[in-house]
C-alpha cells in the first residue's frame, strides 16, 4: 500500500516538474511555431545556476528559493538573449530555427561540463521541509508534496494570466492568428521576447527546484527535452490544460514504469503517444495539427 | 557528358587508389568513415533534400540496425544471418517509424522523429539485458565475403567503398525514377500533387524505407568498422551530426552529402587531435552556418565571397545602396 502511494506521489510530482517544464515549450512553440530544442538545456541551467547559489562560496550561500528564483531569472534573460539576438533574425524558418536551437544547446551542455565538471550535483532539501508529513494514517514525503503545491500553484496563475489578464488576451489573439493581432495593434513581437523569457525562467525554475530529487548532471538536458515533446505531443500545442494533462500521464507512466520494469520505463513513454498519434494527432487539447 | 564520364573515372580512381597515397592506415581507416558516413547522409538526405522531412531521429535507426546485428553475433548466429536480420529489423523498425511520423510533416515531422530517435537512445541506455547498458556490445570478427578477408585497414576500405558506390548508383536510380519525381512533388506542392491522384502518403512512405535501408547498411558498416556499439551512438548528438552533414554540403544535391560527411568526419578527426570540446563545435558549426550561409557551405561561401566584395565596391560610390545590400539576407 505504501509503495503504491509513494509511486502515485513521486508519479504527480514528476508530472508537476515537467508541467512547469513543458508549459513554456508548448506555449513557445503554440504562439510563435518556435519548436524550442534548447528547453531541455534550459532546465539544466537553471538546476546547475541554482545549485551554483545554493551551494554558495566560501561558507556565503543562498536560501534554496532565493537561489532558485535567481536561477530562474538569470535562465530568463538568457533564454530574451537567445530570442532577441538569433531566433528573431529567423522568422517562419522553422528548420533553421530547429538547428540553431539544437546548436545552442549542444553549446550550452559543453560548456555546462566544462564549468561543473561530469559528477552530478545534488543540492540538500530545505531544511523545513524534510522528511514526511502525515495527512491521517497516510504519510508523504513533505518536499514532494510542495513541489505539487507549487506546480498547482503556477498552473492557476498561468491560466489567471492568460484567461484573465489583458496580456494573456494579447498572448491568446497571437496563438490564434498572429496576422490578426498585428493588424489590431498587439506588439506581436515584444510578446514573443516576454513569452520565450517566461517560458525559460519555468523551465530554469523547474530544474532547479527538481535537484534535491534529480540532482544535475550532465546529460539532463537530453534526458528533459524529450519528455517535454512527449507531453506536448500528449497534450497538444500551445494549451495550457494540454500541458497539465499531458505531463500528469507522462508522469505517472514514466514513474510506475521506472518502478516495474526499470529497462522499458523509457519505452513505455512510447504506447500513450502511439495512441495519441493514431486517433488523434493534433494532440488531445491541441486545435490543430503541429 | 564526355567530360562528366571523365570526372566520374578520374574520382573512381582517386578512389581505388587511397590505400596506395595515403601513408599508413589511421588514414585509410578515416577514408573508410568518411565513406560509410556518406552512405548514411545519402540515406538522410533522401528524405531531408528530395522528400522535404527533415527527420532528427536518423541516428536511432542507424542504431537499431547496430545492435541488431551486434546481439545476434554475440548470440552465436552467422554473418550472414545477422546481417540479413538486422537489416530486416531495422526496416521493420523504420517502417513502423514511418507510420507514426507521417501523422504530420514539417515540424511536427522533426518532433516526432526527435521523440522517437531519443526513445530507441534511452532503450539502448537502460534496455541493459538485451544492449548491456553503457558498456555496449563487442563484435569479435569482420565477416569474409568469398573468401577475402575484411581484417586489414584495406580490405574493409574496398567493401566500403563498393557498398558505398551501390548506395551512391542507388539513390541516383532513385531519384531520377518516376518515383523520385513523385517525391519531389509531394515536397514542393503535396496539395496539388494529391489532386493529380498521386498517393503522397505512400510516396513518403517508401521514400521513408528507402532512407532506412540505407541507413541500416550505414549501420551494418559501422558496427563492423568499431567492431563494438554504445548507447552513445543513437545520441540525439549523432542524428545532428548526419543531418549537418546533409545540410552543410546541400541536402538535395548527390554530392552534397558525400562532402558533407568528408567535411565532418575531417574536421572531427582533425579537431579532436586538439581540442576536447568537438560537441561544442559542432554546436557553433549548426548556427554559424545557419546564420550566414543556410544553402550549403560551398553555395555559401561564394555568396558570402560575392557580397563582400560588392559591398566594399559599392561603398565608394554610393553608402546607402551599399548598407541597403548589406542589411538584407
Amino acid at each position: 500500500m505504501t509503495f503504491w502511494l509513494l509511486l502515485a506521489v513521486n508519479s504527480v510530482t514528476f508530472g508537476g516538474l515537467l508541467f512547469l517544464l513543458s508549459a513554456g515549450f508548448s506555449l513557445i512553440f503554440g504562439l510563435m511555431r518556435i519548436p524550442n530544442l534548447t528547453h531541455g538545456s534550459l532546465f539544466m541551467l537553471g538546476a546547475y545556476f541554482g545549485a551554483t547559489l545554493a551551494i554558495g562560496y566560501r561558507g556565503v550561500s543562498a536560501n534554496f528559493w532565493i537561489a532558485a528564483l535567481l536561477g530562474a531569472l538569470l535562465v530568463a534573460a538568457f533564454g530574451g538573449l537567445i530570442e532577441r539576438l538569433l531566433l528573431r533574425r529567423l522568422p517562419g524558418e522553422q528548420l533553421a530555427q530547429v538547428l540553431v536551437t539544437l546548436g545552442i544547446s549542444f553549446m550550452i551542455a559543453d560548456l555546462c561540463l566544462m564549468g561543473w565538471g561530469g559528477d552530478p550535483i545534488s543540492v540538500a532539501t530545505p531544511r523545513a521541509f524534510e522528511g514526511f508529513s502525515r495527512l491521517g494514517a497516510l504519510v508523504f514525503p513533505t518536499y514532494r508534496l510542495v513541489i505539487i503545491l507549487i506546480a498547482a500553484a503556477v498552473a492557476v496563475a498561468l491560466w489567471l494570466m492568460l484567461d484573465r489578464t489583458r496580456l494573456g488576451a494579447m498572448i491568446r489573439a497571437g496563438v490564434d492568428d498572429p496576422e490578426m493581432a498585428r493588424v489590431v495593434g498587439i506588439r506581436v513581437s515584444r510578446l514573443f521576447t516576454i513569452v520565450f523569457a517566461l517560458g525559460a525562467g519555468l523551465a530554469g525554475f523547474a530544474g532547479m527546484i527538481g535537484t534535491p530529487i534529480l540532482s544535475v548532471y550532465p546529460g539532463l538536458d537530453q534526458d528533459m527535452l524529450p519528455l517535454a515533446l512527449v507531453v506536448v505531443i500528449l497534450g497538444g500545442t500551445g494549451s495550457l490544460l494540454g500541458s497539465f494533462i499531458g505531463s500528469m500521464i507522462v508522469g505517472i507512466i514514466y514513474n510506475f514504469g521506472q518502478a516495474l520494469m526499470p529497462e522499458l520505463a523509457y519505452f513505455v513513454l512510447f504506447l500513450p503517444m502511439l495512441l495519441v498519434l493514431i486517433l488523434r494527432p493534433q494532440g488531445l487539447f491541441g486545435r490543430h495539427a503541429p | 557528358m564526355t567530360s562528366r564520364c571523365v570526372a566520374l573515372g578520374l574520382a573512381l580512381a582517386a578512389l581505388a587508389a587511397i590505400p596506395y597515397e595515403v601513408p599508413g592506415s589511421y588514414y585509410i581507416n578515416v577514408a573508410s568513415q568518411i565513406l560509410l558516413y556518406a552512405v548514411f547522409a545519402l540515406g538522410l538526405s533522401v528524405l531531408v533534400g528530395y522528400a522535404g522531412l527533415v527527420s532528427l531521429g536518423h541516428a536511432g535507426l542507424f542504431g537499431v540496425s547496430c545492435y541488431a546485428i551486434a546481439y545476434l553475433l554475440a548470440a552465436g548466429y552467422g554473418h550472414a544471418f545477422a546481417i540479413t536480420a538486422g537489416l530486416t529489423i531495422t526496416l521493420v523498425a523504420t517502417g513502423l517509424f514511418a507510420a507514426l511520423s507521417l501523422r504530420s510533416t514539417g515540424i511536427g515531422f522533426i518532433m516526432i522523429t526527435l521523440a522517437l530517435g531519443e526513445i530507441l537512445w534511452g532503450l539502448a541506455y537502460r534496455w541493459i539485458s538485451i544492449t548491456n547498458g553503457d558498456n555496449g556490445i563487442s563484435v569479435a570478427s569482420r565477416p569474409s565475403p568469398f573468401g577475402l578477408t575484411l581484417v586489414s585497414a584495406t580490405g574493409f576500405y574496398y567493401a566500403t567503398l563498393l557498398i558505398f558506390l551501390l548506395a551512391v548508383a542507388a539513390v541516383l536510380t532513385f531519384v531520377r525514377s518516376p518515383l523520385g519525381a513523385a517525391l519531389a512533388g509531394t515536397r514542393d506542392q503535396a496539395r496539388r500533387m494529391n489532386a493529380l491522384g498521386y498517393h503522397v502518403w505512400m510516396i513518403r512512405f517508401w521514400a521513408c524505407l528507402f532512407s532506412g535501408l540505407l541507413t541500416a547498411i550505414a549501420g551494418m558498416l559501422f558496427v563492423y568498422y568499431n567492431q563494438f556499439i554504445s548507447p552513445q551512438t543513437l545520441a540525439l548528438t549523432s542524428s545532428a551530426e548526419v543531418l549537418l552533414m546533409v545540410i552543410s554540403g546541400g541536402a538535395s544535391t548527390l554530392l552534397g552529402p558525400i562532402v558533407g560527411a568528408a567535411l565532418v568526419v575531417i574536421i572531427k578527426n582533425v579537431a579532436s587531435g586538439y581540442i576536447e570540446r568537438w560537441n561544442f563545435m559542432l554546436g557553433a558549426v549548426f548556427v554559424a552556418i545557419v546564420i550566414l550561409m543556410p544553402e550549403g557551405l560551398v553555395p555559401g561561401t561564394v555568396r558570402l565571397w560575392r557580397m563582400g566584395s560588392r559591398a566594399l565596391w559599392k561603398r565608394q560610390k554610393s553608402p546607402v545602396a551599399a548598407a541597403s545590400a548589406g542589411g538584407k539576407r
